[in-house]
């Protein structure tokens, strides 16, 4: 799909989903469905959603290993092995599964290649490339601070954790000096490191003709729909504020199960929360399933024995062998009469059957 | 289901962590915060804008006024209604919301917003 034609179909998307509650709130006055039974929807669809989607993969078979690795594997005692990066055991896996989940770690081997004509003839580089790991490392780490930061809301009392982020987060006190802009001292950190790290992807993804040619609605459309949740966010925080113990009290009763609607809370604050229920029950539909699916990467997580342990196909068909020892069984007089060479003589199976015979 | 019992666990840890919100308030009753008015404050009835920008959007005007106040020396806000107030936390704010505990702190304390107001300036004094 062309490229334009994609980003113009997820930014109406979006937009469509940032217009809904829009006019549902303000037109129709929808508060209950807006701030009750939308996010209710959307968190059975992704659980259940979630769920299914582990269990559909838990139940296809990974028959052998895939030792997609970069590292030596072990094979003799005296030669050195890469225990790491080919775990033998299930010690290294967990290694490599932490450097895999924490820090992208095969992300962080991305290299970049490059084609160019010099005077003496064309070259091939491979470019040490760490943007893309960066960017991606900021955008998962702030998208989850701010989601730990959110619990405020959630919780009641607030946990400690909530506060040490909160002020770790702001201790720049950035609204004093560089963003003066936004009326209050601490500007979260993360808010603005999460927009920069999105505008990035979405930038490389359209400056890089390969990315650009490969990339579909389905890339621009969770980028455009976590901007949007995101510059919501940042408006209801630093300019169109909102009554927010208002929206704890609305936060609380979803997640005690008794639902209210507290008046007063902005247009500005239900479409956020609609974006945010929009995007968790797009997860198990989409490539942000990742989120679960990580910890199934089968090149990671299965530690490179086939040397030492034999994996055996479960879905190998049971196959109806007949055996040479079966055939000569059935076969014995016949071929003995047609002269040819038997492995047992006669007499033998005689006995062995009179024997079996008594047995049975 | 092939290497199951280590995917349920998984699964099981996951959707804990996920689900942590509705397992750590269940069965606690929370009330929302009934910020107090004194008797001084109900009398005035306005305060230096309506309810609703002050219940929102107190935080940034009390920002601005400082920013004014100590930058610019600007010392005098006039209300849309034509009335004159004297920008100072202690002198102007407090002296109609003298119950911080009743008043600041009940919506402060349900938000975990810790505003650094009194590290210059002093609380007031409450009578018990």
């Amino acid at each position: 799909m062309n490229f334009i034609i994609s980003i113009l179909f997820s930014g109406i998307v979006v937009s469509v989903l940032v217009l809904i509650p829009w006019v549902g709130v303000a037109a129709f006055d929808l508060r209950f469905l807006f701030g009750v039974v939308v996010p209710y929807l959307a968190m059975a669809v992704f659980f259940i959603g979630m769920v299914a989607r582990v269990i559909g993969w838990g139940r296809s078979p990974v028959p052998f290993r895939i030792p997609t690795t970069a590292g030596q594997q072990f094979s003799l005692p005296w030669i050195k092995y890469s225990k790491i990066e080919s775990p033998k055991g299930n010690g290294g896996v967990i290694i490599r599964m932490l450097f895999e989940v924490l820090l992208f770690r095969s992300l962080f081997r991305n290299t970049r290649l490059e084609y160019r004509r010099l005077a003496n003839g064309p070259k091939l580089d491979y470019e040490w490339e760490k943007w893309l790991w960066l960017a991606a490392l900021m955008f998962h780490y702030s998208f989850l601070v701010i989601f730990l930061r959110h619990f405020r809301f959630f919780m009641e009392p607030i946990p400690g954790f909530v506060h040490i982020l909160e002020k770790l987060d702001g201790f720049l006190q950035l609204g004093v000096l560089p963003v003066s802009g936004l009326n209050v001292p601490s500007v979260f950190l993360t808010d603005m490191l999460l927009m920069l790290a999105l505008t990035y992807l979405f930038l490389r993804r359209i400056y890089i003709p390969q990315t650009r040619y490969i990339s579909l609605p389905a890339d621009y459309f969770p980028l455009f729909l976590i901007l949007a949740l995101g510059l919501t966010g940042i408006l209801m925080r630093y300019f169109i504020r909102v009554d927010i113990t208002a929206v704890k009290t609305l936060a609380l009763g979803l997640f005690t199960f008794k639902p209210t609607v507290p008046e007063g809370i902005g247009v500005i604050f239900f479409i956020h929360l609609f974006l945010i229920s929009m995007l968790i029950a797009y997860f198990p539909f989409s490539k942000l399933v990742h989120m679960a699916g990580v910890f199934l990467s089968p090149t990671r997580n299965l530690a490179n024995n086939s040397r030492m342990k034999r994996h055996i196909n479960p879905w190998d068909y049971p196959v109806k062998v007949h055996t040479y020892e079966e055939y000569e069984e059935e076969f014995r007089e016949l071929m003995i009469q047609a002269g040819l060479p038997v492995e047992k003589q006669p007499e033998k199976v005689e006995e062995q059957s009179e024997e079996t015979g008594e047995k049975e | 289901m092939y290497d199951g019992g280590k995917i349920i666990v998984g699964l099981i840890i996951g959707l804990g962590l996920l689900l942590s919100p509705f397992l750590y308030n269940a069965g606690k009753a929370t009330k929302a915060p009934e910020p107090q008015l004194t008797p001084k404050a109900k009398e005035a009835k306005v305060c230096v804008a309506n309810t609703n920008f002050m219940t929102t959007k107190h935080m940034q005007l009390l920002d601005r006024w400082r920013d004014e106040v100590v930058r610019e020396g600007k010392r005098y806000y006039k209300s849309p209604e034509g009335k004159v107030y004297y920008k100072s936390l202690q002198v102007t704010c407090l002296r109609c919301h003298s119950n911080k505990t009743k008043f600041c702190d009940e919506c402060h304390n349900y938000m975990g917003v810790e505003p650094f107001c009194w590290e210059c300036h002093i609380a007031p004094k409450e009578k018990e």
